[in-house]
């Protein structure tokens, strides 16, 4: 009992020791294969609960990617919260028990780094960009930004104070459409929720939510997206218990098959 | 700090109570701790709140809207309340009829309901596509989410079960009595309602309509569900502490504190003027 005990304590220590390194080589933003990193953690596996907070928008994604790590793992368990980015930065700096925190926009990690949550610098996994959800068939024949201001289509937007808010508010002003919106909904899902419900005529949100809900709702792409991508950025907590597990997993969603999930998903490599 | 008496019956008022009685410790004790249990959040807001930014946000251009609104749509929703309730309330405590108690348990579903779904429940049958929502489309052009009105369905959903079951137990706390003694007088059942039921019970009304206004005015998943999120026509307060919360923490203080000093000013100065008078 006790030596194995030591001897994960050990293995864990081993990596974050090798993680940590690659990560403070690592001074890009941008993640680049971390091959040290990832061999580090197929090695060793992981044990222990690895509590994860991740943005709304991850949610079908990072289920299935713990899945996967938790298969890999076979003494982990991944326990996921989901929410709006800032809500979660604002809970892990007032000492919510978070190993790994995945953010949907920069700002929100900011936040948390600013406050000297995270070990290490954050490391940006994917990008998402908008498209305008309407209910399946486009019954309203919405093809771009501008079709949203046609009198009697009911648009919800994310309020700006979340990642899908802003970045519609930067396409908006990009596209110079002006544009009022019915409701300000407070995160990607429920603006979502609001056009599947059939309550609005259309709604800014991420290609990837679009995509998961493709039985209800269709996806518009439109060319003022490009200008509000949003990253993504994940990183290891300085307060995490499990401190090894987190490592592994943000190694893990980093790996070649973290990326294959994401990009399926419809997310796009950063 | 006791709002509301439980029941709202009026108190005896000239009974001075027994001199220096010993408190038993067993009673003491938790309900110390119980009083510290509610109390201590609020210290947490008012230790924590910028004292010093205060003035400045307090002229900020949302607030005082939202503010406003939230008073409207919670005032509206408690009349709303009052109307419907205090019927159904007698109905539940003074006629028998098959399925009562199924009917007292339906009233108390929005109490256990998460309010959330409460939201997308009212969606589906009052949103654009729902079971009646659809139809009042069509027919008349009437729509209720996104508007100020379904601010006030919204609210007035979740906070009628507290005036219903505060109502309710006034009447069967009610001495039947003067009702029979009405009734043999020749006081038809509406008469003996409007004149002798509704007097006996107005401190139970009144003490379950401030109950129903106090959690009209907190609602907010019901709200945001049902209503949506827009300056002006639906973001009440707790709407806007909760988005403030995702930016500006201080700025979500000091609107939390702003509805409490707000709320508990109303209530207190009801209190006095109302619910205490014999």
């Amino acid at each position: 009992m006790t030596s194995r005990w030591i001897r994960t304590t050990l293995t864990a220590l081993t990596a974050v020791t090798v993680v940590g390194l690659s990560a403070c080589a690592d001074d890009t933003k941008t993640a680049g294969p971390q091959p040290s990193a990832r061999s580090a953690s197929s090695a060793a596996t992981v044990t222990g609960d690895v509590t994860v907070f991740a943005a709304a928008s991850l949610t079908e994604t990072f289920k299935a990617i713990g899945k996967d790590f938790e298969t890999a793992n076979p003494g982990a368990k991944v326990t996921f919260n989901f929410a709006g980015s800032s809500a979660l930065a604002t809970q892990i700096n007032q000492g919510a028990p978070a190993d790994v925190f995945a953010s949907a926009a920069p700002a929100n990690m900011k936040t948390v780094t600013d406050a000297g949550g995270g070990e290490g610098t954050a490391t940006t996994f994917v990008k998402n960009q908008l498209v305008i959800a309407v209910p399946k068939g486009n019954p309203k024949a919405i093809k771009g930004l501008a079709d949203l201001t046609k009198p009697g289509v009911k648009v919800a937007l994310c309020a700006e104070q979340v990642p899908c808010g802003a970045a519609a508010k930067k396409a908006l002003d990009t596209a110079a459409v002006k544009l009022t919106p019915v409701t300000l909904e407070q995160d990607v899902k429920a603006a979502l929720s609001k056009v599947k419900l059939g309550e609005v005529d259309a709604a800014l949100v991420y290609r990837t939510d679009a995509k998961v809900a493709t039985a209800d709702v269709d996806g518009v792409e439109f060319p003022e997206s490009a200008g509000a991508i949003n990253d993504y950025p994940i990183i290891v907590l300085k307060k995490a218990k499990n401190a090894a597990g987190a490592q592994a997993f943000v190694a893990y969603v980093l790996s070649d098959k973290g990326k294959a999930v994401l990009t399926a998903a419809g997310f796009q490599a950063p | 700090m006791p709002i509301v008496d439980d029941t709202g019956a009026a108190r005896p008022a000239k009974v001075a109570p027994p001199r220096r009685q010993r408190i038993p410790v067993g009673l003491l004790l938790p309900a110390g701790l119980g009083l510290l249990f509610l109390t201590f959040p609020l210290i947490g807001l008012l230790v924590r709140a910028p004292w010093t930014t205060l003035p400045r946000r307090l002229t900020e251009p949302g607030v005082l809207t939202a503010l406003w609104l939230s008073l409207q749509c919670a005032s509206l929703a408690t009349v709303a309340c009052v109307l419907l309730g205090v019927p159904l309330a007698w109905l539940l405590a003074r006629v028998e009829f098959p399925g009562r108690r199924l009917v007292r348990a339906l009233v108390t579903v929005p109490l256990v309901l998460p309010p959330v779904v409460g939201g997308v429940a009212l969606l589906l049958v009052f949103g654009r596509r729902g079971l009646l929502g659809e139809w009042l489309d069509t027919t008349f052009g009437i729509t209720f989410p996104f508007t100020t009105t379904g601010v006030v369905i919204a609210e007035a959903f979740v906070a009628m079960p507290f005036l219903i079951i505060a109502v309710e137990g006034a009447l069967r706390g009610a001495d039947s009595r003067y009702e029979e003694a009405a009734a043999t007088l020749g006081a038809g059942r509406w008469t003996t309602f409007t004149h002798v039921t509704l007097p006996l019970v107005a401190p139970g009304i009144a003490a379950g309509a401030v109950l129903c206004w106090a959690r009209a005015l907190g609602e907010f998943g019901a709200t945001i569900t049902f209503a949506g999120n827009y300056p002006g026509t639906t973001q009440t307060m707790p709407l806007a502490v909760y988005l403030a919360l995702e930016t500006d923490l201080d700025a979500a203080i000091v609107l939390s504190l702003i509805l409490l000093t707000v709320s508990v000013a109303i209530l207190a100065g009801l209190r006095d003027r109302w619910i205490t008078s014999p």
